[in-house]
């Protein structure tokens, strides 16, 4: 019978539950008071919320325990309860406690084909076993869809997978094409909503059944604090999105305007950037922003130069807040004519105006395309200084003696630095001296910097939640380098929390300051580098010692085994059943990798991400955004590596060992010979301690070497691309830096493609328990042979220190050329080293956080002593070091 | 004659009348009078607790009693039977330090319906099938045994599921469907879903399941809160053979909320409720005509696909159950509008 419905309504689903959409809610779980954190849960239901998306994914929670104490704390919440919950979260574990402790059918946030098809089908399967919908988000192996095209066709796949394959109920999928936001300033953002408007239209005609929703929030994300434009701008996008079928949202519920109500001018203005109607929409929608900011319906800005009218000082001022390049030269050179030295230009005018930026921009009052325009204005008007700075140098032999120099970075591993070039700008524009060594900058690098230029602190930025583990190993390595001077961290990730528990315990040898935004740098700075600053040292240390105490207190037990419980539960096999396979050629021998040979061993997606080309090769080609780009640089690549195997540029090398060796608990013994008498070196292993279900056992990868009485065998490695700090130094002297980083690139691709060629060799001859393999090269990339070459300082074995045993056992250093930094970084820098396991079962995984019983034991095995261990270990610590038994 | 064989035919004379299931098995153990020493038997006279009230010890102790408490249901006119395992998980045995029997007590159960069954379908020439009995266990997944707490849980979903595998792996070679019932919890009643799910995987084969929630009282809730359609919600990813109510309310009470779930499933319903409600000695006395006449109606309205009794029904009323429902036509399942359903403990759709 068809009786014909109404028209589905929009769904609400809460976001204020969600630590990373919710300030406060943040706080409040991190802080631990839960029973304000149910209050908030209620009053969003109370607020017209459908359904609440409950989200934990914060870096510094144990997001499992939080997601469990929360639901668990809700469902005795009748007035919560009662509307259904939308687990959200980045890990597939967060999720099924969610899932685990919810009565009701919820929706799973989210499922997708970033990780393939397998585990989307594992995961959509777990879902339709615990009984909920699920939101599949639009991304799939090669990124997250951008382009209307790209997400229809990512929905349709998994659609296609959901329903045809694996019987998923269509009804209980909602797909979330990404809501991106737009007007960042960034001229390709700009067509994001229309692309996710377009995407709609399609999933809803073509794809019987589901649903489409989306988190709201992000489109306005250039204007947050102010929450006229981002109402309208919200009320507009909804308008358009459900029309075309949207219809579910992540929405604040309480702050939803009426399409009709907003006010026509500005309505016309969000509809065009919405829309993308026009080339100068943004920047038209910024400069009509300024009036909406605070209460609604103020008078209109008038649009005039009045201020021009007012002293030089407010002019530079207006100019830097407003980023109003127009007049700026003109006002700094008046200014620099009515003040007594070019430097108090920097240090009066420009600096207030600055720390105006800095306050409304730290106040969510301004926004990025904002003071990426101010920043702008001020660089122009240092320019215009700077040569009456010189002169003024050379006339009375002042040597510019600088204030103090600053090593900045943004760590290894992101790539974002607006943050950090503000401050760099304003720390510069008051007398300090800053060396910028820009985005992604390896902890090595920064280190030997702030040595090699006596740097007086260094500062970190980051913006993504990894790049906290980076500062963290950052700060471990300064204390392990005794590399005495301040650290400064900053960033959207970053908070005072993470740096109290996280980073300040990891160093002791000099103080850690979390800044908050650009306009507390200098003071920060000033106090650092003045007399005070031992007292400020030990009073930014108290602080942080106090946050510690209160996060410890709100933390309660973690689902982690004990080691011995962790061991009884380690890998095992029948061994009788298994005969390890004995090297052909034992011993340690030398090889040296040709060039040519090495070209088809080449993973080029690895190499396109160090060019910030994500996409995988070569689909990255049919890319409509990166494909011209792309190719573009692969051509390049070609080019050059044409002539580094024609002209040898590099010369790579090799060596590889075999040894006869046992498990011995966590460990390997390794003998001299083959009758296993004598010990010849022992390597360490670390065990997963997480508490697991389904019986998974808990790995050392030792676990995968037989115990003794099974003649097992382990082999080693170490390769290198070689370097050519000659040619290096020609891109360098001419300024050449695109070949510069085109040919290092390159070489750490032919680095690892040496790895993965020596790994093929030694399976069909060396070790050769694989004489007849024959693999194809993407075959080998992902990993479809047996055997594993796990490397020291990795996920399975994260001490890098058992690399000095590894080179120790290989020779590396005489026989392949391969030495180790005090961090055990290899040089040169493109090589490559790991272990061998021959065994077929053997496999990567990640050995996790730790407990102290562990690393107590791990200490006592290698000889260390537990804070030399802690020290080594930090970044998988489960405690931290130092503080009275934490549990 | 085999499982599929059985759900075959049953399958069959479902879409012809009205199936009937059995009464209580507490209510007859009960009459059985037993004293401690009639729960231990030769086997557990030395136990070191005291076991009386363990009525699924009674499946290795006394496994006679039980299997004649069957035969005098099928007499009594039951298409199918439950087994006498509603209390054996290892949580629930734990009461009596036995939670390492339990495999073996559930193993028993199920082999004595299957033998009642297979005599009596000998005898009688009708299909006799088994329904694995899952109960509840004595611990909840969504409500807290501490007033104080309320975060604090005895047990966690993981636990849970595991007992309730370990129950149905043992169950799993004599019965012919798996029946989830007297649902308080229904986090505990996912997690048996998800146990059963997990056992056709890794056993391969797929045996059917039922599930029957309990509403408590005359809220029209689950005692973990939920309304009878947002419990339907809730578990209707199992793709459940049958879904309905049982216990806690007499027939006259539960009419309304059988009535909701009639409304809404899109599969077979079944119904139990007890002998009316209990009175000031907690023992039930509607008479059989009573109980009868309350499904009866059931039936004639187009409610219901599976009748039956629960605390405090004897053979008596299920032959006067049986009689009541004798030549009515089987409520029809319809397909419902394809629509997304969610719950909290409430109902929640969205149209497609």
């Amino acid at each position: 019978m068809s009786s014909s419905k109404p028209r589905p309504s929009f769904v609400n689903v809460g976001e204020r539950t969600n630590v990373t959409g919710s300030a406060r809610f943040r706080k409040l779980i991190t802080d631990g008071d839960y029973a304000e954190a149910v209050t908030v849960a209620r009053q969003q239901v109370e607020n017209g919320a459908q359904i609440i998306d409950v989200n934990m994914d914060e870096g510094l929670l144990d997001s499992v325990e939080a997601m469990t104490r929360f639901m668990r704390l809700i469902a005795g919440e009748p007035d919560v309860a009662r509307v259904p919950v939308m687990v959200d979260s980045s890990k597939w574990e967060v999720i099924e406690a969610g899932l685990q402790n919810t009565q009701g059918k919820a929706i799973v946030n989210s499922i997708s084909l970033k990780e393939g098809e397998d585990q989307f089908r594992e995961q959509a399967g777990k879902c339709l076993a615990y009984g909920a919908a699920v939101v599949v988000m639009a991304f799939d192996e090669t990124g997250q869809a951008d382009t209307a095209a790209r997400k229809y066709e990512i929905c349709e796949r998994a659609y296609r997978i959901l329903v045809e394959e694996i019987g998923f109920p269509p009804e209980d999928i909602i797909f979330d094409p990404n809501i991106f936001a737009v007007a960042t300033g960034i001229e390709e953002h700009n067509n994001y909503a229309v692309d996710f408007i377009e995407a709609t239209r399609r999933i809803r005609e073509n794809l019987p059944g589901c649903h489409v929703s989306g988190g709201l929030s992000n489109i306005s994300f250039s204007f947050r604090g102010n929450e006229i434009v981002r109402r309208a701008m919200h009320s507009v996008f909804l308008y358009h999105a459900i029309k075309a079928g949207m219809d579910m949202g992540i929405v604040n519920a309480g702050q939803l305007d009426i399409y009709d109500d907003i006010e026509p001018t500005l309505r016309e203005l969000v509809e065009d950037v919405v829309l993308n109607r026009r080339d100068d929409a943004t920047d038209r929608l910024l400069e009509a922003a300024g009036q909406y900011r605070g209460q609604a319906g103020g008078p209109a800005r008038e649009r005039d130069l009045k201020w021009r009218e007012a002293p030089v000082a407010d002019r530079i001022r207006h100019a830097l807040v407003h980023g109003i390049n127009e007049f700026i030269v003109d006002d700094t050179e008046e200014a620099r004519q009515a003040f007594d030295r070019p430097l108090h230009v920097i240090e009066g005018p420009l600096m207030d105006g600055m720390n105006v930026v800095g306050d409304l921009f730290g106040d969510g009052r301004m926004f990025l395309p904002q003071v990426v325009k101010s920043a702008r204005v001020m660089k122009q008007a240092v320019a215009h200084l700077i040569p009456y700075m010189e002169a003024e140098k050379a006339l009375t032999g002042d040597q510019g003696k600088s204030n103090g120099k600053i090593v900045m970075a943004t760590v290894k591993g992101d790539v974002h630095d607006i943050g950090k070039n503000i401050v760099g700008v304003v720390l510069q524009c008051n007398g300090y001296d800053v060396i910028d060594l820009g985005v992604m900058v390896p902890c090595e690098k920064i280190l030997e910097t702030a040595r090699r230029e006596g740097a007086d602190i260094i500062g970190l930025s980051g913006l993504i939640t990894p790049s906290l583990d980076e500062m963290v190993f950052v700060a471990s390595e300064m204390e392990r380098q005794k590399v005495e001077i301040p650290l400064l961290v900053g960033g959207a990730t970053t908070s005072p929390a993470h740096t109290a528990v996280k980073i300040d315990p990891s160093i002791s040898i000099a103080p850690v300051i979390h800044v908050l935004d650009a306009s507390r740098a200098v003071g920060v700075v000033s106090r650092l580098l003045s007399d005070q600053r031992d007292s400020y040292a030990a009073e930014v240390k108290a602080d942080l010692a106090k946050i510690r105490e209160r996060r410890l207190a709100a933390r309660s037990a973690k689902a982690r085994l004990p080691l011995e419980r962790a061991r009884e539960k380690g890998w095992d096999c029948d061994w009788s059943a298994h005969v390890p396979p004995t090297p052909k050629h034992p011993g340690v021998s030398t090889i040296e990798p040709g060039l040519a040979e090495l070209v088809d061993y080449i993973d080029w997606t690895p190499f396109f991400f160090t060019w910030e080309l994500k996409g995988s090769y070569p689909a990255i080609f049919e890319d409509p955004r990166r494909g011209e780009a792309a190719k573009s640089l692969f051509a390049d690549a070609q080019a050059m590596l044409t002539r580094i195997v024609e002209e040898r540029l590099l010369e790579p090398r090799a060596v590889v060992g075999f040894w006869p060796a046992n498990r011995d608990g966590d460990d390997a013994v390794l003998y001299t010979d083959d009758s296993r008498d004598t010990e010849l070196a022992r390597l360490f292993g670390l065990r997963q301690q997480a508490a697991k279900d389904n019986d998974r056992p808990h790995l050392s990868q030792y676990d995968f070497l037989a115990p003794a009485g099974h003649a097992d065998w382990i082999g080693g490695f170490a390769v290198t691309a070689g370097d050519n700090p000659k040619l290096l130094a020609r891109f360098e002297a001419d300024k050449d830096d695109y070949n510069a980083i085109l040919f290092k690139a390159l070489s750490d691709r032919l680095a690892e493609a040496a790895a993965e060629w020596l790994h093929e060799k030694v399976r069909r001859e060396d070790w050769g328990y694989a004489p007849d393999e024959t693999f194809s090269s993407r075959e080998l990339i992902a990993e479809a042979y047996d055997g594993i070459r796990p490397a020291p300082g990795y996920p399975s074995q994260p001490d890098h220190s058992e690399k000095r045993t590894l080179f120790r056992l290989l020779d590396a250093s005489d026989k392949a050329g391969i030495g180790l930094t005090n961090s055990f970084a290899m040089t040169p820098a493109s090589s490559v080293s790991g272990l061998y396991l021959s065994h077929p079962d053997s496999h990567y995984f990640a050995v996790g956080r730790i407990l102290r019983d562990q690393v107590e034991d791990y200490a006592r095995r290698k000889g260390w002593t537990l804070a030399e261990a802690e020290r080594c270990l930090a970044p998988i610590l489960d405690y931290v070091p130092g503080a009275a038994d934490a549990a | 004659m085999n499982r599929s064989d059985r759900i075959e035919a049953l399958e069959q004379t479902a879409r012809e009348r009205i199936l009937v299931l059995d009464g209580a098995m507490g209510t007859q153990i009960q009459d059985l009078k037993l004293d401690e020493a009639g729960y231990r038997g030769e086997r557990f006279a030395e136990w070191g607790v005291s076991i009386k009230g363990n009525n699924d010890v009674l499946n290795l102790s006394a496994p006679d009693a039980v299997r004649a408490i069957h035969r005098a249901y099928f007499e009594a006119g039951s298409d199918i039977v439950e087994t006498n395992t509603f209390s054996s998980t290892s949580i629930a045995q734990a009461d009596y330090e036995m939670q390492a029997l339990a495999p073996e007590i559930a193993r028993e159960g199920a082999r004595l319906a299957r033998e009642a069954a297979d005599a009596h379908s000998a005898e009688a020439g009708r299909v006799c099938g088994v329904a694995g009995a899952i109960g509840p266990t004595n611990k909840t997944l969504s409500i807290s045994p501490d007033v104080n707490d309320p975060g604090h849980r005895d047990v966690d979903f993981e636990t849970v599921r595991a007992t309730y595998f370990e129950q149905a792996e043992a169950m799993a070679p004599y019965v012919d469907w798996f029946l989830i019932e007297t649902v308080f919890d229904t986090l505990n009643a996912k997690a048996a879903i998800k146990a059963l799910l997990d056992l056709r995987i890794s056993s391969g084969e797929t045996i059917p399941i039922m599930i029957s929630g309990t509403i408590t009282d005359r809220s029209g809730r689950t005692l973990s809160g939920q309304t009878a359609e947002a419990f339907w919600y809730s578990v209707r990813h199992a793709r459940p053979w049958a879904i309905g109510l049982n216990c806690a309310l007499g027939a006259d009470e539960m009419r309304p909320y059988i009535g909701e779930i009639s409304r809404v499933a899109d599969t077979r319903v079944i119904a139990y409720p007890n002998a009316g409600l209990p009175n000031d000695m907690g023992e039930y006395d509607e008479a059989p005509v009573e109980t009868a006449g309350h499904l009866g109606e059931w039936a004639r309205s187009g409610l219901v696909n599976i009748v039956g009794g629960c605390c405090g029904t004897t053979p008596a009323h299920i032959r006067a159950i049986a009689a009541a429902v004798d030549g009515l036509a089987p409520r029809q399942p319809g397909a419902p509008a394809r629509v997304t359903r969610l719950s909290g403990l409430e109902p929640f759709e969205l149209a497609v």
